[in-house]
């Protein structure tokens, strides 16, 4: 199977406020239409690393990177790219589930609207197919107007997902995603996961390793804010090459 | 030492406990036949039920390390390594208990010929299993290998045998119902040979994480 690259780190670096050197040296490939997973112990700078993809560090100012990430053939960390634009194209699910304080269609709705969308048809069918995509329209098709709180948590992440899914991104970045959900919420997150990468490229960041061994087919294991190993998920979980690998996937750490 | 590294410690027991069960098996088995005593063939026989019991402990243990403790990596090809090693073991065990049989009819006749080429086949694959066994708690896959290149020993020497007692049996018809029980322990120690065989493939999978089985001589090396 051929394999279409959809975001290249190269020689990435990656410093907070200035001069606390977070990543080092980051290369790697995501592959388009597949769940990339990284793993590694708390605190390594995989959070961070997926932070860069869509320029969250931006908010704070003396953040700086140096390197490369190539995303359809463009460097995002340049100056000239228009984060705002970034965010639709490579969106991202948090660990608590984020909704606005509003119902559950203008969640949806929102990112549409601000896209200039305002055409009520339009609207209606592109929430429709976002909360299908999402595998949560059964559960509230009945109840578009009702405000988004009065979703369980499960119920609450999914509808983030739509809200994610609705403006057409390329790529969705997950940070623990299901770290505050409970098992069935969590399955239905990872079955979710699944479906969607036919559509779009997954990238995950987890401490639940087994998550990552369900969900995704390559998989990056970062320690210090190093990539130590990046390989297919099912040699990483059967046969690392590295050392460090084995130890952390193993729980046999220092 | 971790929990889960003591529960590891105590399968790799097993299967070594195992393995010594196996290894008295078959040089009693073969002793039976050799020194025609019939006491001891009908000792090995009687103490495979044990072997069979230790066979599925083992079984179990895998089972319960796989639900509860989800190995990974090193630990998932232990595991399943063990499990596998596990069975070509019981196999082996019960060929053992076939020598047995044989060695207890073959007893109540007058002996064909003195055995020569069976006790020095018995020697390789004895210590065909006993060093796929050393390997594998050594994570030793240069001594699994070294095991792999002496099953063609064996081999040759089944073929010896049967080529051997073939001539005793066109010599004489008399010798058939003796000489083809003598040809069924030499294949019986064969086949003990290819099982430890899959013993040290196994091992090298447990060390390499590479599958080398079913695969030709050279590039297994």
């Amino acid at each position: 199977m051929r394999m279409d690259v959809e975001i290249e780190v190269r020689g990435l670096n990656f410093y907070y406020t200035g001069n606390v050197h977070v990543l080092k040296g980051i290369n790697l490939s995501a592959y388009k239409n597949v769940v990339t997973a990284l793993i590694g112990p708390s605190g390594c700078g995989k959070t961070t690393l997926l932070r860069c993809f869509n320029r969250m560090h931006d908010l704070y100012p003396k953040n700086r990177y140096e390197g490369e990430i190539v995303f359809q053939g463009k460097n995002i960390l340049s100056k000239d790219v228009d984060v705002i634009n970034l965010r639709s194209r490579i969106g991202m699910v948090f660990q608590k589930p984020t909704p606005f304080p509003m119902t559950i269609f203008d969640n949806v709705a929102y990112g549409l609207k601000l896209k200039g969308i305002n055409k009520r048809t339009e609207l209606s069918e592109r929430v429709e197919n976002a909360l299908k995509n999402s595998a949560i329209w059964d559960e509230v098709k009945d109840k578009l107007n009702v405000s988004a709180y009065e979703l369980s948590g499960g119920q609450q992440q999914r509808l983030v997902i739509a809200r994610a899914l609705a403006v057409e991104p390329e790529v969705l970045l997950f940070d623990e995603p299901t770290s505050a959900l409970d098992p069935i919420s969590t399955s239905k997150i990872e079955e979710l996961l699944v479906q969607l990468k036919s559509k779009i490229t997954i990238i995950i960041v987890t401490h639940n390793m087994q998550q990552a061994a369900r969900v995704s087919d390559w998989t990056g294991f970062v320690m210090l804010g190093k990539l130590i190993e990046f390989d297919k998920t099912d040699k990483m979980f059967t046969a690392p090459s590295e050392k460090l690998t084995e130890e952390y996937i193993t729980g046999r750490f220092g | 030492m971790s929990v889960f590294d003591e529960e590891l410690q105590h399968l790799k027991e097993n299967v070594l406990k195992l393995g010594s069960m196996v290894e008295k098996a078959i040089s009693d088995s073969i002793k039976s036949l050799v020194e025609r005593n019939s006491k001891l063939a009908v000792d090995v026989i009687d103490k495979d039920l044990q072997l069979n019991a230790l066979d599925v402990e083992i079984d179990e243990e895998c089972i319960r390390l796989i639900a509860l403790r989800q190995p990974r990596a090193g630990d998932l090809r232990l595991i399943t390594t063990a499990m596998k090693i596990t069975t070509d073991l019981e196999r082996i065990g019960d060929l053992a208990v076939d020598v047995s049989e044989r060695a207890l009819e073959l007893n109540e006749e007058p002996q064909l010929k003195p055995y020569i080429d069976i006790p020095r086949m018995t020697e390789i694959a004895q210590g065909m299993v006993r060093d796929a066994l050393d390997a594998f708690v050594k994570r030793d896959s240069a001594l699994a290998r070294d095991v792999l290149t002496r099953d063609d020993l064996v081999d040759n020497l089944n073929w010896q045998v049967f080529n051997e007692l073939l001539f005793f049996m066109i010599q004489d018809p008399k010798t058939v119902s003796r000489a083809v029980k003598i040809t069924y322990v030499s294949k019986y120690i064969e086949r003990i040979a290819d099982h430890a065989t899959n013993i040290a493939e196994m091992v090298v999978y447990l060390v390499e994480g590479k599958i080398i089985r079913h695969m030709a001589v050279p590039e297994k090396q």
